[in-house]
């Protein structure tokens, strides 16, 4: 069975008497250890459906379940996110913003700050422990946010265009940063993009969908090796897919 | 300490005394009158005289701001908190504080005169109306500046709302409540005075009426540099908390 089970979701907005359809009909499965990336154009849903994923929002329909018998989900604990922006506390130095988390789901300190370095070790902010948010730049706060999404070694990890404030070659970089992270952590990770390259090159599938109204456009898996390397992305295989998404979207 | 650290503070001690000089030489080379203006050495001297009991108007006065600005600290972010966490009470409330905010507060002085008498207790709550707006107004602020996505963060993890005021939106505040807090501090200092002005039995701002009559120009100067100090020392003291509390960062004005 698969690990999270999303089935005919919609989501409408009522905001002063008036609704608005942000989800409609979307059905897709993710298996666990799944990098799933969803893209689709800006006001599409691809929040909307990621914060339906973390229990933040209600639905209207459909059913959304999430974890296995052998592998059980715990909506309390077993969620990560980062956002586009790092969302540090300033105060804090990086090491303590990295156990927030543990710290409001009262884990033991001791054992959550050992982690905390090991997981800054994984994100390659070795060193950085006692520095503030200041003293990083854009790409180092959001590696960052990364480790923290994970102290709690949580079971599905949501990322709402995590890289989308980045400037693109730390973007690529942090690409290949986030598929080490994901293969040496083993998370099943939802990714929103609006980033069709971004979407084939990180996943091993991809949702796919479509404006006004909305909805899902297209499931399919992305039959590329692993580890994925940069020029993967002239292989005529890769071209097939990005092309396969322009057309969804409309731009062909 | 940094050299450049150490030449900042020389400059700032040098400008001082450049303009107790400028003073000197203005005084002395322009032959003024020393009831007009008294020389630095004058004003020095004033301090010499006991009949105006120095210290037991410094601390008078003091008292006052030091009084009415802890008064305003704590009333202000106590009513900020409330706000943030009572949206109604903030609704009921803010619309009424800007009115009475727009109340000239020298004109409440002879109330408070009428209703607690003579003394230290109109002066600070005199000192204490007019800086506790700005408090309540910009810790409000800070409070409401929480990033949505921080607490959709934190809340998929089931964070508490205790848990996301003390973590979140009270530090994240901290260094707008000190924006307020060091714009309060001089209020609290004119607030003071103008409440010894308008009636009262000591305190520097007292010693000024009572030196007025008599033309020692000198001691009102002293009385002047006196309650500036206290007020310098009032905001060094918010400035060091600040520095303490708050990553360099963070700090606003
Ligand atoms: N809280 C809300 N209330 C009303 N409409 C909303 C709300 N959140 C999002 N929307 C609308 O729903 C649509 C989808 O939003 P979102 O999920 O944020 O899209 P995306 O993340 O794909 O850009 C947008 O048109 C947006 O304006
Ligand atoms: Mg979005």
């Amino acid at each position: 069975m698969a690990f999270i089970r999303i089935d005919g979701v919609r989501k409408v907005y009522r905001t002063r008497g008036k609704e608005f359809l942000a989800v409609s009909e979307a059905t897709f499965d993710v298996r666990q250890g799944d990098l799933v990336a969803l893209v689709g154009p800006s006001g599409c849903g691809k929040t909307t459906l990621l914060k339906i994923l973390a229990g933040l929002h209600g639905y209207d329909a459909g059913t959304v379940a999430i974890g296995t018998a052998t592998e059980p989900f715990d909506p309390a604990r077993d969620i990560g996110m980062v956002f586009q922006q790092p969302l540090l506390l300033k105060w804090r130095r990086i090491l303590d913003n990295v156990l927030l988390p543990a710290e409001i789901m009262g884990l033991p300190r001791a054992a959550s700050v050992e982690r905390a370095k090991d997981l800054l070790a994984l994100v390659g902010l070795r060193g950085s422990e006692d520095k503030y948010p200041y003293e990083l730049s854009g790409g180092m706060q959001q590696r960052a946010s990364i480790a923290r999404a994970l102290i709690h070694d949580p079971k599905l990890v949501l990322m709402d265009e995590p890289f989308g404030a980045l400037d693109a070659l730390t973007r690529e970089k942090m690409n290949l940063e986030l598929l080490r992270i994901w293969s040496e952590s083993r998370k099943t990770i939802v990714f929103v993009t609006h980033g069709i390259t971004e979407a084939v090159f990180l996943g091993t599938r991809v949702v796919v969908l479509t404006a006004g109204p909305a909805r899902m456009a297209d499931n399919f898996e992305i039959d590329l090796p692993h580890p994925r390397t940069l020029d993967m992305r002239t292989h005529e295989q890769f071209g097939a897919y990005t092309r396969r998404i322009y057309k969804l979207l409309g731009m062909e | 300490m940094g050299t450049e650290q150490l030449q900042r503070y020389t400059l700032a001690v040098l400008s001082h005394l450049a303009l107790l000089a400028a003073w000197h030489l203005f005084v002395t080379l322009g032959n003024v009158p020393t009831f007009v203006m008294p020389s630095p050495l004058a004003t020095a001297n004033a301090l010499l005289r006991p009949e105006y009991f120095w210290w037991r108007n410094i601390v008078a006065t003091a008292g006052e701001i030091f009084g009415g600005y802890a008064l305003a600290v704590v009333v202000g972010i106590g009513l900020a908190v409330l706000f943030s966490w009572f949206r109604w009470l903030e609704i009921a409330l803010m619309p009424l504080l800007v009115s009475l905010n727009m109340i000239p507060k020298v004109a409440l002085g002879p109330l408070f005169i009428v209703w607690f008498s003579y003394g230290v207790v109109p002066n600070i709550l005199i000192a204490f109306s007019i800086s506790f707006f700005p408090i309540v107004l910009t810790t409000a602020r800070g409070l409401r500046e929480v990033e949505p996505d921080l607490i959709d963060l934190v809340r998929s993890i089931r964070a508490s709302r205790w848990q996301i005021f003390v973590k979140i939106q009270l530090p994240g505040a901290l260094p707008y409540i000190f924006a307020g807090a060091k714009v309060a501090a001089i209020l609290a200092v004119a607030g003071a005075i103008v409440g010894e002005f308008l009636g009262s039995e000591r305190g520097l701002g007292y010693l000024m009426l009572q030196v007025q009559v008599t033309l020692d120009t000198a001691a009102m100067f002293m009385a002047v540099i006196l309650i500036t100090l206290i007020g310098v020392v009032l905001y060094g003291l918010v400035l060091g908390l600040e520095r303490i509390l708050v990553v360099r960062d963070a700090r606003i004005g």
